[in-house]
């Protein structure tokens, strides 16, 4: 059975349908391998027994003809995604012992179409981090680190915030993982760890019963380990939600039977500004050669401007922080999660938040409550949206001279725990490329494309009109397809 | 913009976070690295361009003004840190 694990999502959806073998023994291989990869911390709380009852139920729905699209398929759910009755700590201390009452919108989904769900994975608290560093469960190691797990030469990050997420599914202890994006928190970890991650249009999937980070732009999306998988599984999480006020009300296409590979006369267009100063050599590399795969098949590509590009990370820098100090107004020891006393009501808040957040966390509150406040409002808040609607308008711009968007995925490979951490700065230049579609609200997908120097994955991003997502993984396949099969990480369940 | 220390500490107390004396000078030259890093944002001409307010092109939602849930206070409850007779319970605030 030890190859249940290595299995796409189409194929052991496959392999079900053809009674191969159950979803039963899908979930146990997995379950198993959730335990053998302890090592990485991917996951904050596993549920083998859920996960071995919902199979059975799978088993019973296919046995009488009535299995959904997703009927047997084990997943991990990032722990941002709040699960009825299954602990949901956005990997913070302040969210200690809370268990939701409700179940989010999106993993609501999955279940209706027959998901198992294996557990929930780690991230970074409240999504803030590019590395999965900053959780207070502890660091995720990347499965591609050098060395053996407990002995690694290097310990690497799986990229974040959705790093659990990612080492889950690429070292094979999940099919497929829920990540959520707000400015590369999908793209940029499946970037570092060789797989597949799409963030939808802004307003495709519910924001329902996410944990909140940065509501105008917080987006969840499946990671997967192929272009195929994330159309199977981005169809099942999308979907109007009367309840999230911002849930886009439009059909949700056929995904996968977008997957034509016929890319011919498609215009792509290539971003002058992406080609920062000080771009390794190898970025530079992978994505000419992304630009020859899509030209050999078809494709045109066009050079095209946006150019306030260089302005969007400072944007985001604004404006993230700014929703974020006002959706994690919330916790302050009344409703749910940790409390710490204090002599009076205000002083138990202060003493709650400051032990209850991490220092990152604490930084952007900081930030977002300093340039939300009276006499800077205007000077950073504002001025901020401004350039935001600027981005956006280039981006429109763009989309009348061609149709999908190519570029890196993020300006290296996976770095090592402990590098970088000292220059907040330094971190955010991680989402340098991932940014700019978060802020203009589109789709975007990371694609592995190779390996560095390094042996370590680099993805291409593509980046698509609203809500055309067909077009972003049919060009996605034709890049997965060029690559060819994607190296195994040194370390697989 | 560089941020002092009885800035932070302010500000701190707004976001309602207790952040101890020892930490305040670190977390002022961060806070100011940032937003000296954001004061490029000044460089782009800005006039006439509104603010985003929604990055989807639609306008928000309007539901009947009707109760549609509701009736279930143990479970609004059930995470509550300290709770009572169907409320949550705070330190005295009124003398």
């Amino acid at each position: 059975m030890g190859g249940l694990t290595h299995l796409t999502m189409a194929g052991a959806l496959d392999g079900l349908a053809k009674k191969e073998f159950t979803a039963v023994e899908l979930a146990e291989a997995h379950v198993r391998a959730v335990e053998a990869i302890r090592p990485l911390n991917a996951f904050i709380t596993e549920t083998p027994d859920r996960a071995l009852e919902m199979a059975k139920a799978s088993d019973t729905r296919r046995a009488k003809g009535e299995a959904g699209p997703m009927d047997g398929l084990p997943i991990a759910v990032k722990d941002l995604f709040c699960t009825k009755g299954v602990p949901t700590t956005a990997a913070s201390h302040i969210l200690d012992g809370f268990k939701p009452e409700y179940e989010s919108t999106v993993t609501s989904n999955l279940w209706r179409d027959g998901a198992v769900m294996l557990g929930k994975v780690n991230l970074d608290e409240f999504a803030m981090g590019s590395a999965n560093i900053t959780s207070y469960h502890g660091n995720v190691v990347s499965p591609w680190s050098p060395g053996e797990p407990g002995n690694w030469s290097r310990q690497l990050v799986p990229g974040g915030s959705s790093g659990g997420s990612a080492a889950a599914v690429a070292a094979r202890a999940a099919l497929g993982a829920t990540g959520t994006d707000t400015g590369g928190s999908i793209r940029q970890p499946a970037s570092f760890t060789g797989i597949v991650g799409i963030k939808p249009t802004y307003g495709r999937c519910s924001r329902w019963g996410v944990v909140a980070f940065a509501s105008s732009l917080d987006q969840a999306g499946p990671m997967t380990r192929t272009v195929e998988d994330a159309a199977i599984m981005l169809r099942s999480m999308c979907g109007f939600d009367p309840k999230d006020s911002t849930s886009v009300d439009m059909p949700v296409p056929d995904f996968r039977a977008a997957l034509t590979g016929d890319i011919r006369g498609l215009k792509v267009g290539i971003p002058k500004e992406y080609r920062v100063d000080g771009m390794p050599a190898e970025i530079a590399r992978i994505w000419d050669q992304g630009i020859e795969w899509l030209k050999a098949a078809g494709a045109e590509p066009v050079e095209i401007s946006l150019p306030h590009t260089k302005y969007a990370l400072a944007t985001y820098y604004i404006v993230a922080p700014a929703e974020a100090s006002s959706n994690l107004a919330r916790y302050d020891g009344v409703r749910y999660g940790l409390r710490v006393e204090g002599s009076g009501l205000k002083e138990m808040y202060e003493n709650t938040r400051g032990a209850g957040f991490g220092k990152e966390v604490r930084r952007r509150i900081l930030i977002g409550t300093y340039v939300l406040s009276a006499g800077y409002y205007d000077a950073y808040y504002n001025k901020a949206r401004q350039v935001r609607t600027r981005i956006k308008w280039d981006f429109d711009e763009a989309f009348r001279q061609c149709d999908v968007i190519l570029t890196p995925t993020a300006p290296s490979t996976a770095f090592a725990i402990g590098e970088k951490m000292d220059d907040p700065i330094q971190m955010y230049l991680n989402d340098v490329f991932t940014v700019p579609a978060s802020l203009a609200g589109l789709p975007g997908m990371s694609v592995p494309a190779g390996l560095g120097s390094d042996g370590l994955p680099l993805g291409l991003q593509l980046l698509g009109r609203p809500f055309d997502e067909e077009t972003v993984l049919r060009v996605g396949q034709v890049i997965e397809k060029a690559a060819g099969t994607p190296a195994l990480p040194p370390f697989v369940a | 913009m560089s941020l002092d220390k009885a800035t932070v500490a302010k500000i701190a107390h707004l976001a309602r976070i207790k952040v101890p004396e020892e930490e305040l000078d670190h977390l002022a030259g961060e806070l100011s690295q940032i937003l000296t890093f954001v004061e490029q944002l000044n460089e782009v001409d800005t006039n006439n361009v509104p603010p985003m307010t929604s990055v989807a092109a639609q306008k928000l939602r309007r539901r009947k003004d009707e109760v549609t849930d509701g009736g279930y206070a143990g479970k609004v409850l059930s995470n509550g840190p300290e709770t009572a007779e169907g409320f949550y319970v705070v330190p005295k605030v009124v003398e």
